[in-house]
């Protein structure tokens, strides 16, 4: 077990630095650059938001909110105070979407289940609307055009390395914790709360914390994002932005710790190459979602190690427990 | 020697049913003793009461000379209670080892440890490992716990509250739904780790080997009342308990 986890950590880095390292080499476009800083982007994203959904069992509909707080901190700075200000904004969203979270947190962890998640969607909608109406501020839907980074930031290939580089820390950072005694009370609050009381510790106050730290990481992924698109709207706010990010930590494989980042790789691929044929890149989306859950409900990265451990002569039962979340 | 545990008329009622009435008695430390009664008798809502999952409508519980009535689970537990339970209570999906671990990192106070991983914290995997030997379960560590017979998931819980260095564990029906040679190894075993980590051991129990077979004090619950109270023997002859409970037994 422990060796498995080890080859299966150092195939993704090699796979994550070689493919991610080299793609600005071998693409000149700046089209492809973004695509794969997307990618980057919407996976760290993905998977902050997998330590709440598929790690501690809090499948938050909200998540939209931090992203959209981490973008228009940036945006809102750069345009009223010029771009030298574009990476303490990153600080702001940061430092804001942790003093958010822990506020609107303090009220959602309270609840749990679907009405944890449809409170989440409720804080986040709302959010959502104080920014498409308050026009003067926001610039509501036309949102906020050139967002420039500054200074050596400003050329693609620089920023895409600098996105690189925080993403990767971040993912480190969550792999981390998930193999850390915090992270092994986040899977046991999963799988037995009742019991983790009886451990001696607090559940909600637990709950509280990742849902900080999911959000800080969400804040991140939305204030890169303003950096690289050099705009942002308000739909970064929207339910479904909040959506595509379960979709991709689903279509991924919530119980896999990077499972999330190959389902953001693969909806932002999907979207792109049918985005390019037809306007109803959003059917095929759903499509692939009726699959996945029908067929595949373990996910990508999921399903795949299933199928290795039935081919395992110890497998007997193995992988066959429902939302096991292996590390 | 004053006693670990004392409850004082506990009484606590669910709308019109009274679950526990007044039930008063004293634990002395380092004893082991059983708690029976038929199905219904309040056996395990007393025990909720104890670990603070129920709070009492009346009456005080002391424990460790403190008064833990109103306290939480957490706090409870955090004082030295020690619980597993009637319907088995692990983590399925983690290692039989990290079950165990989990406690013992709690124990130490180290689960808001967030950057190093769990198995750099050797004070906690040593004292896993060694509660794991004592239940053993040694040889099944690096397996996730739903894979694990159904006794054996009883033991994990057990091993689960030993990680937790309690100074009273309360054991609700250790076990039931085990074959007759389980039960005896379980027996022993009990009667061992009472031993082994001196603990002072109060558990509900129906299989009346093992009551009868380990425990110094018997404490016959029926309807929330305490019936009687007393060594094996004491119980065994006792009039009143023959008739509440025990008739329908060969003893």
């Amino acid at each position: 077990m422990k060796n498995h986890a080890k080859i299966k950590e150092v195939v993704f880095w090699a796979l994550f630095f070689v493919i991610f390292g080299l793609i600005p080499l071998l693409e000149k476009s700046d089209y492809h650059l973004i695509l794969a800083n997307h990618i980057l982007i919407w996976g760290m994203f993905a998977m902050a938001f997998n330590m709440l959904f598929g790690v501690t069992g809090m499948l938050s509909f909200g998540q939209a909110l931090y992203y959209g707080l981490g973008a228009y901190s940036v945006g809102l700075m750069v345009k009223n105070f010029g771009d030298i200000w574009f990476l303490p904004a990153i600080g702001l969203g940061l430092l804001s979407a942790t003093l958010v979270s822990i506020l609107i947190g303090l009220l959602v962890i309270r609840v749990s289940g679907v009405y944890f998640t449809v409170l989440t969607l409720a804080f986040g909608q709302l959010v959502w609307q104080i920014t498409f109406k308050w026009y003067h501020f926001t610039g509501g839907d036309d949102g906020i055009q050139s967002i420039i980074p500054p200074g050596i930031l400003a050329n693609h290939t620089v920023y895409y390395f600098f996105t690189l580089l925080l993403v990767a820390v971040s993912i480190w950072v969550l792999r981390r914790l998930v193999n850390s005694p915090m992270g092994l009370v986040l899977r046991c609050i999963r799988q037995n709360p009742d019991r983790v009381r009886f451990l001696g510790r607090r559940v909600r106050r637990n709950q509280l914390r990742i849902y900080v730290i999911s959000s800080f990481f969400a804040a991140l992924a939305g204030g890169l994002m303003a950096g690289v698109d050099n705009s942002i709207h308000p739909d970064m706010f929207y339910w479904t932005t909040s959506g595509e990010v379960i979709l991709m930590a689903v279509i991924g494989g919530i119980g896999q710790f990077f499972g999330p980042f190959i389902g953001a790789a693969l909806i932002i691929i999907i979207q792109d190459v049918v985005g390019a044929r037809t306007e109803y890149w959003s059917l095929i989306i759903g499509l692939i979602m009726m699959v996945m859950v029908l067929i595949l409900p373990k996910g990508l990265v999921g399903e795949v190690q299933l199928l290795r451990g039935r081919f395992r002569p110890d497998a007997k039962n193995r992988g066959e427990n429902g939302t096991t979340f292996s590390a | 020697m004053e006693p670990l545990l004392v409850l004082d008329s506990v009484t606590k009622s669910f709308g019109g049913l009274r679950v526990t009435a007044g039930v008063s008695f004293s634990v002395a430390p380092g004893s082991i003793s059983a708690v029976i009664g038929p199905n219904g008798a309040g056996k395990t809502s007393l025990f909720n009461q104890i670990t603070g999952y129920l709070r009492p409508d009346k009456g005080r519980i002391i424990f460790r000379q403190e008064d833990i009535t109103d306290l939480s689970t957490r706090e409870i537990v955090s004082r030295g209670m020690g619980r597993a339970f009637q319907v088995t209570s692990f983590f399925p999906e983690e290692t039989v080892l990290d079950n165990v671990r989990v406690a013992c990192l709690s124990r130490l106070n180290k689960t808001r440890k967030a950057i190093k991983n769990v198995s750099y914290f050797k004070e906690a995997t040593d004292k896993a490992f060694k509660i794991l030997e004592s239940i053993g379960l040694g040889k099944q560590a690096d397996r996730p716990a739903f894979e694990l017979a159904h006794g054996d998931q009883k033991l994990l819980d057990i091993g689960i509250a030993l990680g937790l260095e309690p100074k009273m564990l309360l054991l609700d029906e250790p076990t039931s739904g085990m074959s007759p040679e389980e039960r005896l190894l379980t027996r022993n075993l009990i009667k061992r780790l009472w031993k082994e980590f001196n603990l002072t051991l109060l558990f509900i129990e129906h299989d009346m080997d093992t009551v009868f077979g380990i425990a110094q004090t018997v404490r016959v619950l029926q309807m929330g009342r305490l019936l009687a109270e007393g060594t094996p023997e004491e119980i065994r002859n006792n009039p009143e308990v023959i008739t509440a409970y025990l008739g329908e037994e060969v003893l």
